[in-house]
């Protein structure tokens, strides 16, 4: 009888739980000239999870069949939960007291830095899948890379969360291959998707100042090192799916991580924020 | 729509401490590799050391029944496809 | 309940009873349980196919009114819990839907009744959730009062439906307590929060006592369910069980319970308090509730749009089997 693989990635995890136990003062939380840049990466992580699980949690209750509606619910918890971790060391490294419920809740769109393909409509299964393969794709990387960290901290949220973001990859990938390769419909819908997805994925690859300098600080790779992995995982797992890659520029759509974004980010912080902008200063 | 019904599936979960493989539920799936998967979504939600047997239900083979009383089929010809019968301890909230 | 005006066959007496049925009876007297493959009275297996559907589907909508506040939930935890708890919500429907299979019946058919109309759902669920307050209410009451059903029905006579409630009152356990949470933080809250708290369970209070059922006088159904043991209450002793429990818990939240009738009385031992409007209750049940339309369209919508996936992925797989049989030996 077959068992179950071992879901984890354990050598890159050990390590860093290792590196965090071994280090428990993080130089880098004190480095008044990195702060700005290392507050404002820890954001676009945070942001990026939040906004994602943002849109999967739409579904609860509206998912083609029971078994999806729960698999996708344990997704958007996930995220959630890296949320509170990314945006818990966020208001930590900036020091002014604020909370990650602060951060997720009281910041308005320009200082959102989440990547703008997070932040389009769900539209269909097709395009919620695809865009959550073409993340997780590039989720797996940075985390992976992140377990490596110079920064104890980081590397100690990267381990956590990439075994639950390994199981997305695992998952997300699988539900490509099945859809592409699957119905006359089913195959048309997740072209479609991806089409509508990939003058998007740029941003992913894209370095400025901030990404500049926390790679120099030794907390994160730079963006263009993630390309060629993410690129192999997209391109095996399309090829499987037989879906085509579009020949047409990946770089069309960006700026979010600077906080420009596409319009539908302001609805979506109408709505998430609207009880604590509604009521300031109450408890919930 | 009645088309094609994903099949039912019976899911057995052995935990982290060893014990056997024990029936934990039913779920539906298009075939044996997404009923692992879909297993993990509902059945274990997220644990990870477990190992997750998948069975056909359709494929199960069982004993006959209590045999106090008269046995008669029943009338409707559909077949009882899901056999839940395997008794489910306690401790099986937690896998 | 969960399953409200469940219909059931007119009940025999032992006289009236086949060899069979009185065997069955019989077990059923000794707390044996009924499974799968074993004979049953095809009234027993039709009242419960009602039953277990109407209790799943209303899981399954009861996933709607709640899941409207996951995306306006007001900190990151309390959105992580309320999500957690709508899935749970579908995870106690696909375990019902499971025991109902066991009768004969497949999942698809009974979402197909839900969708016609032929099948209904717990009336709950057509009242709206207007404030987050609402999220507080549903837990704290209406999870109370299903509660106050399951527990019990995890004796029941049925194996599997038996089995799919001790799964299912487990997971339950943090529902209500989590609902109750968020009233405690809402009536100890800001004069708003607190006004919104009463507001909720004004909403909530007479509706959460409809789900019991009407009255026993009224209920024609529940002599033979009880025979059964399908059913393990009646309706009132559950209501009345009910408001028991919940009158010194609004108290502690320092709020107040909408009816100024209601008051303890020494000599039973319980509150008297005042029935809820039946007539309400039946025009719920006809589709003339608040939400029935939305709560049905969003359920039909779902499964329609999601038929592509469905059968997407079926196809997938059988392509791959015949790929596999084609060739064994490239697979693997």
């Amino acid at each position: 009888m077959p068992s179950l693989p071992d879901m984890t990635t354990p050598d890159v995890v050990a390590l860093a739980e290792r590196a965090a136990a071994s280090q428990p003062h993080d130089p880098h939380l004190e480095d008044v000239d990195l702060r700005p840049a290392f507050f404002d990466w820890l954001c676009r992580m945070g942001d990026n999870t939040l906004i994602l699980g943002h849109r999967i949690s739409e579904w609860c209750g509206h998912g083609p069949v029971l078994e999806e509606d729960i698999a996708l619910a344990n997704t958007a918890l996930d995220l959630i939960g890296h949320t509170q971790m990314w945006l818990g060391l966020a208001a930590e490294v900036e020091g002014e007291g604020r909370t990650a419920d602060d951060l997720a809740f009281l910041r308005d769109a320009m200082r959102f830095r989440n990547l703008q393909l997070l932040e389009l409509p769900n539209r269909d299964m097709a395009v919620t899948l695809m865009r959550e393969f073409l993340f997780d794709a590039w989720h797996f990387e940075m985390l992976t890379a992140l377990c490596g960290s110079q920064s104890p901290r980081v590397a100690e949220i990267a381990a956590k969360a990439l075994k639950e973001v390994s199981y997305h990859l695992e998952r997300s990938s699988d539900l490509i291959v099945r859809l592409g390769d699957g119905s006359e419909e089913s195959h048309r819908r997740m072209q479609d998707a991806l089409d509508r997805l990939w003058p998007y994925l740029g941003e992913m690859f894209v370095e400025d100042a901030v990404d500049k300098a926390v790679a120099e600080a030794g907390i994160a790779p730079r963006p263009a090192d993630l390309r060629g992995a993410w690129e192999q995982t997209v391109n095996e797992v399309l090829e499987e799916a037989t879906l085509a890659s579009p020949d047409t520029r990946m770089d069309v759509h960006q700026g979010g991580k600077q906080g420009r974004h596409t319009e539908h980010l302001g609805y979506i912080l109408a709505e998430m924020q609207f009880l604590q902008r509604a009521y300031p200063g109450a408890s919930w | 729509m009645s088309r094609k019904e994903w099949p039912l599936w019976e899911i057995f979960i052995r935990g982290q401490h060893g014990l056997n493989h024990r029936h934990v539920g039913s779920l539906h799936a298009p075939d044996a590799e997404m009923a692992i998967r879909n297993a993990r979504d509902v059945y274990t939600r997220r644990k990870e050391g477990v190992s997750i047997w998948v069975v056909r239900s359709a494929d199960i083979t069982a004993s006959a029944p209590s045999e106090k009383g008269p046995m008669f089929d029943p009338a409707e010809s559909k077949v009882y496809r899901h056999p839940t019968f395997f008794d489910i301890p306690d401790e099986v909230g937690h896998m | 309940m969960y399953a409200q005006m469940v219909k059931s066959e007119g009940m025999k007496s032992a006289e009236e009873m086949t060899p069979e049925e009185r065997a069955f009876q019989n077990r059923i007297d000794r707390n044996e349980k009924i499974e799968p493959k074993e004979w049953m009275p095809e009234g027993y297996r039709k009242t419960l196919i009602r039953q277990i559907g109407q209790h799943a589907h209303s899981e399954i909508v009861g996933q709607l009114p709640e899941g409207n506040w996951i995306t306006r939930a007001p900190t990151l935890e309390r959105k992580a819990i309320l999500l957690a708890k709508v899935q749970d919500e579908a995870g106690h429907g696909l375990y019902l839907y499971s025991a109902a299979e066991t009768l004969g019946v497949s999942r698809d058919e009974l979402m197909e009744k839900l969708h016609s109309g032929a099948m209904k759902y717990s009336s709950i669920f057509n009242y709206p959730t207007l404030t987050w307050a609402d999220m507080g209410a549903v837990g704290w009451l209406v999870d109370g009062a299903a509660i106050m059903n399951q527990v019990p029905l995890q004796r029941t006579s049925y194996g599997p439906y038996s089995r799919a409630m001790i799964r299912i009152c487990k997971e339950e356990s943090f529902h209500q307590r989590q609902g109750y949470a968020i009233m405690m933080k809402m009536a100890q809250g800001t004069p708003e929060q607190k006004e919104m708290a009463q507001d909720a369970l004004n909403r909530f209070w007479y509706p959460a006592l409809m789900m019991f059922g009407p009255s026993d006088k009224d209920s024609v159904h529940s002599a033979q369910s009880m025979a059964w043991k399908i059913k393990m209450n009646t309706n009132d002793e559950l209501r009345q069980k009910f408001v028991d429990e919940t009158v010194p818990q609004a108290e502690y939240l320092g709020l107040t319970v909408p009816d100024e009738t209601l008051r303890w009385n020494e000599e039973r031992g319980h509150y008297d308090f005042a029935e809820p409007d039946w007539n309400e209750f039946f025009e719920v049940i006809k589709g003339n509730g608040p939400c029935n339309r939305e709560r049905l369209e969003a359920r039909r919508t779902a499964w329609e749009e999601g038929r592509w996936f469905r059968e997407g992925l079926m196809a997938y797989a059988e392509k791959s089997a015949a790929r596999r049989k084609a060739a064994p030996h490239a697979a693997e």
